[in-house]
């Protein structure tokens, strides 16, 4: 086959990287060769948010992104989230809520609500549940999804006018 | 981990938060999807295009010649490693790869291999294959007088007595014909007051885990080691062992954390195959799966329930129930719903007279296998729908002519096994009164009307099975619990460390579970059915009880009173001198269990425990688009006590919202034997907002005096009674009855139209 690598640059969680990357290969597969397995694909059709991550600020679906195309960009996946060792608002809201089961689509959903926090502040259930509309979760924990969002958005509040 | 020390008990009942949940939502938790392993080849599947058919020729070569490709490998490849290459729990019936006959559209036909998985993509759409077609069959009552013989001959496994009489049976496609015989139902329906018959469908779906099925093979020298998403570890490895031909400790199975599971990874999946590939090239294989494929690879049975019932004086006196499954082209765990569920059939009611016939048929659809209930949501979609239909006809209300036939502690089942810490009518009674059921109903005005129903079911959990479990307790006191029980997000891990906690007097959180490989971790028969809580947790809880009774002796060993303050620790170096030693429990544990006559189906001890759920909602439909909206959805359990009562009501939830997702839309649909909508963009599962407006969720008050802690599974309970509350409460609302699933927005607008004529 023709060689159609090229070699990137790019941000990733905030530090400069390179990588050799073949002109077919996806944003997850390319997170993969740095370690990181919080993007994951599942339906491979951007359409279940496991492996949502976000490019220049802007949330994507992994599986839909050409690697070859984050040249350039900053690209910060889940692990950002708690890399001085403490973990988020919104990851601890996930955890006291019990927002998951099996925990394969909990990243997406952790991504989509810092999101939708940074946009909104104070949503309620219906806006929740419009932003999330797009992250599917099999164990259907969507309740308690709900709830962590919705505690996630009462402590930030507090944390932001202490 | 913390040394252990002594805490007041109420590790059990506490809502502890999962034990892993900072690995998941940091990203962090281990997948075999995240595994890689220097020297390994990629590996994708050549499917079957055609329904039925005789191989006739395979072309590999244009696949061959892709740069990059390492091998491409057939199923007279496969006999090269393991001759008689047939695998399956209950049938030995499944090629690893396709030899002779393919049976059904998606069945693998040939592997490639590469280093790079998107060479392996690209060169398996070079691979052609010649077929003769045979005629193919796809409905499950067909199947029963079809021409199209699916397998020329069974092949039970030798494993189960009653598949015995089914050896070498030829041209049939019934693999088990299971019977239950109870009473008189011929004389019960001649003597009755009204004879009620109706027949119900349901329809095939997918498990769609969001983790698809993922399976790495490691060889070693004579050894062989499987990294994969399995909820059957045990069961992985004598399987691949029986294959070999080798002992069981050659074979080591390691499972981390699954990406859901649904039943969709038990038994075996991908792993005979990776298993063959590796020993054949000599070196790692890992197999992962698209969404796609594992609409290929199992599925829930589709069915046909035809059920027949006499009643008089508002008692129903007799129940004929003839049940066909649609178990696809191979029997995966087939046969074991069929009878294992199938005596459940007649529903919790107290009927002296009954007759069941249970029919596991193959066709040549994708293979039907346990998706969370095995069986339960399919009968319980009928019998309930029937139970209102009747209350209807005879002008009952639907939950009075339950409390007057509903089969109470103590009474007999139609197996002939006496209910026990079965809570039926609590849970019936806990619905009703949340729904306040006697209260008037706003039924809605103009286009939007209203409506609620009810409905309950109940299971027996599939016996007998053997759980072993370790407990070590290290020479700091610190302990760990070795289980074979495969987390996929139930919350096993956290529940069976509070067993542990309970038992020792130490905290939840310092025990470290440790999850299987089949190397270090002790037997158990699978994770499935909810058995895990009550067959693994009692094993965990004599193993704890094993460990606390050697600590004892060891103190007394040492001269100390009764009652010391010394802790693990302190005796431990009392002992050595020094940190060091183990003190190592071992539990195991299987219930008592009798076996039902071959004849009769019947047996006094059929199952260890009974899981008891019911649904109620209130629904809004809209008559002019036939959509139906859960304004309300109640759901109600028996799982005895509940070991860690958030975690059980997460269970709840996401049991009765995925079964909401097969009553009302999903639905595998088909053109010859092609699924024509096996992807998330066409099949649709429940999303946030799918969530009904208003859910709640509760644990009846009961124990399970056999159970661990008075614990027993739940993982499934939620199931039951949604479908038929939901057609119930349709109904109620306009006045039709849909009788086939899924309960679609065209189906009601349908049989609306069709009811206005």
């Amino acid at each position: 086959m023709d060689d159609t690598s090229r070699q990137i640059r790019f941000t990733l969680n905030g530090r400069p990287v390179t990588a050799r990357v073949e002109s077919h290969l996806d944003l997850v597969d390319l997170l993969r060769r740095f370690d990181l397995f919080g993007a994951r694909e599942s339906c491979g059709q951007g359409l279940c948010g496991c492996c949502t991550v976000l490019v220049d600020g802007v949330a994507v679906s992994g599986c839909l992104t050409l690697a070859q195309l984050v040249d350039g960009r900053s690209v910060t996946t889940v692990e950002s989230l708690d890399e001085g060792g403490a973990l988020s608002p919104v990851q601890q809201a996930f955890i006291d809520e019990g927002a998951f089961q099996c925990g394969f689509c909990t990243p997406g959903f952790v991504m989509m609500t810092h999101e939708l926090l940074k946009e909104n502040p104070d949503p309620d259930e219906a806006a929740i549940r419009d932003y999330l509309a797009g992250n599917l979760c099999r164990c259907a924990a969507y309740p308690e999804i709900i709830r962590a969002v919705q505690t996630a958005a009462t402590r930030m509040k507090t944390a932001q006018a202490a | 981990m913390n040394v252990m020390r002594p805490m007041p008990a109420g590790q059990v009942g506490r809502s502890v938060p999962r034990l892993e949940a900072r690995e998941k939502v940091t990203g962090r938790a281990d997948y075999v999807h995240n595994l890689v392993v220097p020297g390994m080849l990629y590996t994708k599947v050549f499917r079957s295009t055609v329904p039925h058919g005789r191989i006739v020729s395979i072309d590999t070569s244009a696949a061959e010649a892709v740069e990059g490709v390492y091998r491409v490998v057939t199923g007279e490849d496969i006999r090269k490693v393991v001759p008689e290459p047939y695998y399956g729990p209950a049938f030995h019936d499944q090629p690893v790869l396709a030899l002779d006959k393919v049976r059904h559209v998606g069945e693998p036909v040939a592997v490639v291999l590469a280093e790079d998985p998107y060479v392996a993509a690209e060169a398996v759409q070079l691979i052609t294959a010649e077929y003769e077609e045979l005629e193919p069959v796809f409905d499950e009552v067909e199947a029963v007088t079809s021409r199209a013989v699916v397998h020329e001959v069974l092949k039970p496994a030798g494993t189960f007595p009653d598949l015995k009489h089914l050896v070498g049976r030829r041209d049939t496609n019934v693999a088990l014909d299971y019977q239950l015989r109870r009473g008189d139902v011929d004389a019960a329906f001649a003597a009755a007051d009204r004879v009620f018959e109706h027949e119900f469908r349901t329809q095939q779906t997918m498990h769609t885990p969001l983790e698809p099925m993922v399976s790495l093979a490691i060889p070693g020298h004579e050894s062989l080691t499987i990294h994969t998403a399995s909820q059957s570890p045990s069961f992985v490895r004598i399987e691949i062992a029986r294959l070999l031909g080798w002992p069981e400790n050659r074979v080591r199975v390691v499972v981390p954390h699954l990406g859901g599971g649904f039943g969709a990874k038990l038994y075996i999946k991908l792993e005979a195959l990776v298993a063959c590939l590796a020993l054949l090239v000599r070196r790692p294989v890992k197999l992962s799966l698209t969404m796609e494929e594992q609409f290929y690879t199992i599925s829930k049975h589709a069915s046909t329930f035809r059920i027949r019932s006499s009643v008089k004086d508002g008692k129903i006196t007799g129940r004929r129930c003839e049940v066909f499954w649609n178990g696809g082209a191979y029997a995966d765990i087939g046969p074991r719903v069929t009878q294992k569920s199938g005596f459940t059939a007649p529903g919790p009611y107290d009927i002296d007279n009954v007759s069941i016939d249970s029919y596991a048929l193959y066709t040549n659809r994708p293979p039907a296998g346990a998706l969370r209930g095995f069986g339960i949501p399919q009968l319980v979609w009928a019998y309930e729908s029937h139970t209102d239909l009747i209350a209807r006809e005879l002008e009952i209300d639907p939950v009075e002519f339950r409390r007057n036939n509903i089969l109470r502690e103590g009474r007999e089942q139609a197996t002939g096994t006496a209910m026990k810490d079965a809570a039926i009518e609590a849970v019936l009674e806990d619905i009703v009164a949340r729904m306040d059921w006697s209260k008037p109903f706003d039924r809605g005005t103009g286009p939007l009307r209203r409506g609620r129903g009810i409905a309950i079911g109940f299971k027996a959990s599939i016996s007998p099975t053997t759980s072993v479990a370790i407990v070590n307790v290290y020479g700091d006191g610190s302990s760990s619990l070795y289980l074979s029980t495969v987390d996929m997000g139930q919350g096993s891990d956290t529940a069976m460390a509070q067993i542990v906690g309970e038992t020792l007097g130490i905290e939840t959180e310092n025990v470290k579970v440790i999850h299987p490989d089949t190397d270090v971790t002790p037997y158990d028969m699978a994770t499935l059915g909810s058995r895990s809580t009550f067959h693994m947790g009692n094993a965990v809880k004599l193993a704890a009880q094993h460990a606390r009774d050697q600590l004892d002796a060891l103190a007394r060993s040492l001269g100390l009173p009764p009652g010391t303050n010394y802790g693990p620790k302190d005796l431990f170096k009392k002992k050595y001198g020094m940190q060091a030693g183990n003190i190592v429990g071992v539990g195991s544990y299987i219930p008592d269990y009798k076996s039902p006559d071959p004849a009769t189906g019947l047996s006094d001890n059929v199952t260890p425990f009974w899981m008891i759920g019911g649904t109620g909602v209130e629904i809004e439909v809209d008559t002019e688009t036939g959509h139906v909206r859960i304004l309300r959805m109640v759901n109600a359990v028996d799982c005895g006590r509940p070991l860690n009562p958030k975690i059980v009501e997460t269970q709840l939830s996401g049991a009765a919202l995925m079964q909401l997702g097969f009553t009302l839309f999903e639905n595998m649909e088909y053109d010859n034997g092609q699924v024509t909508n096996a992807s998330f963009a066409d099949y649709k599962i429940p999303g946030i907002h799918d969530l009904p407006a208003r859910i709640e969720n509760d644990i009846v008050e009961a124990e399970q005096k056999s159970g661990p802690y008075g614990a027993k599974g739940v993982g499934e309970s939620a199931t039951f009674g949604v479908s038929p509350a939901i057609a119930n409460a349709i109904h109620d609302a306009v006045g039709v009855r849909l009788t086939e699933m899924p309960l679609t927005p065209e189906a009601v607008f349908r049989a609306i139209r069709a009811q206005k004529g």
